[in-house]
């Protein structure tokens, strides 16, 4: 049993089905201000002076190491660097062992900067939000990466923060071709405060909300692959298996909280029909996670396995 | 010169008058700019409310059977219905 502060069942059901984690605050100060250091200051708009250069500029001076994909995380970042120091943090490393199991791979990392609007009048773009897209490329697997996006200070509603809609992470797509979804109900902001963890199933549909402050907004992303088993990595003390299934349809009122009340809770977008197939792919991914291949919730997929061959 | 305004909607099934998750805009009028993000309430409930506000359908998805050994997997958004007005602009 791993020393870690390993995430509960509830909370691994919870990112089961709506595909994140966020930890507001979990990051000290002196980690995020050390970080913001490492980054460096970032020059102010200058006519005619394109958006692309600055940041570039800020990239190349930042003293955040250039990283070979594949390399084991653990080895990514120099010893006492802010992101070494950040994810030694016990309870991130209790939760990235919870989700991807030990010893995780380095994927890749980028320092998102979203500039105000006086950056994109001095280098005459225009000001947008990102389209929503799901990260990569299309990916079947079961498996699935961790993304963890990092918020080194504070982020307002006018500076936009990453925007992303819960749920959507089980659905196969292929990057940006989703662009065309303006708005989805039910999706996010993240505005939070300085040192603020959001913990991302990599199928999730999310985008950089455009910068309306008058300050830049600094985000940082790490993709991360699992190298061994995903498989009941979580705290398994907390795992209780139902004795029976509940009752559907039916229900003379609210049901106990639960797992199986967590992954058949719908999300504000999703349509009727479609909505129970990511209840089946929900209980699915449960049944990888847990290593549990008879679990069900709600008879979905007790109902489809029934070939009437006994 | 005449200018067309889109409005995408994303509907709960394939009935108009089913319920909006998801919407989108275009304003070939260039008088807005919508973009990702910008709206966490749509601008209609339904897309019949869209009609009866004065959008016009050009355009509605349409149900295809489910590939056989993928019926299961969920991918883009399935209930799309495009939706146009069409402006006069001063040249």
């Amino acid at each position: 049993m791993s020393e870690l502060p390993l995430l509960d069942a509830r909370t691994m059901a919870g990112f089961a089905a709506r595909g994140f984690l966020r930890m507001d605050g979990a990051v000290p100060e002196e980690i995020n201000a050390q970080f913001l250091a490492e980054v460096g200051e970032i020059a102010g708009p200058e006519p005619g002076r394109k958006l692309r250069r600055t940041y570039g500029e800020v990239l190349a001076r930042a003293a955040v190491p250039e990283v070979p994909a594949g390399t084991p995380l653990a080895r990514a970042y120099p010893q006492g660097s802010a992101m070494a120091r950040l994810l030694e943090l016990p309870v991130v490393a209790g939760a990235i062992r919870s989700l991807v199991g030990e010893a995780p791979t380095f994927d890749h990392h980028f320092l998102h900067v979203t500039f105000p609007p006086a950056y994109h009048e001095a280098g005459g773009g225009e000001n947008v939000s990102q389209h929503t897209h799901q990260d990569s490329t299309i990916d079947p697997r079961q498996a699935f990466d961790l993304q963890i996006m990092y918020y080194p200070h504070e982020v307002t509603r006018p500076m936009g923060g990453t925007r992303f809609v819960p749920g959507t992470h089980l659905r196969k797509v292929s990057e940006a071709a989703l662009g065309r979804y303006q708005n989805v109900r039910g999706q996010q902001h993240m505005v939070c405060g300085a040192g603020t963890l959001l913990f991302l199933h990599s199928g999730m549909w999310h985008g950089g909300g455009v910068n309306l402050s008058d300050r830049t907004r600094t985000m940082f992303k790490v993709r991360m692959n699992p190298s061994a088993s995903q498989v009941r990595q979580f705290d398994l003390s907390t795992l209780e298996r139902a004795a029976a299934q509940r009752p559907i349809f039916y229900l003379k009122g609210p049901q106990p909280p639960s797992v199986e009340q967590i992954l058949m809770t719908p999300e504000p977008w999703f349509e009727d029909d479609t909505g129970r197939l990511e209840f089946i792919n929900r209980v699915k991914l449960w049944r990888y996670l847990t290593g549990d291949a008879g679990y069900d919730a709600d008879y979905w997929l007790t109902r489809l396995e029934n070939l009437a061959t006994a | 010169m005449r200018r067309q305004t889109v409005l995408v909607l994303y509907l709960t099934n394939s009935a108009l008058d089913s319920a909006v998750v998801g919407w989108s805009r275009y304003d070939g009028t260039g008088q807005t700019r919508h973009m990702a993000g910008d709206a966490d309430e749509p601008p209609y409930r339904t897309g019949l409310e869209a009609l009866k506000d004065g959008w016009r359908l050009f355009q509605a998805s349409q149900l295809l059977p489910h590939t056989p050994g993928a019926e299961f997997d969920v991918s883009y958004l399935k209930y799309e219905f495009w939706f146009e007005q069409l402006s006069e602009v001063a040249p």
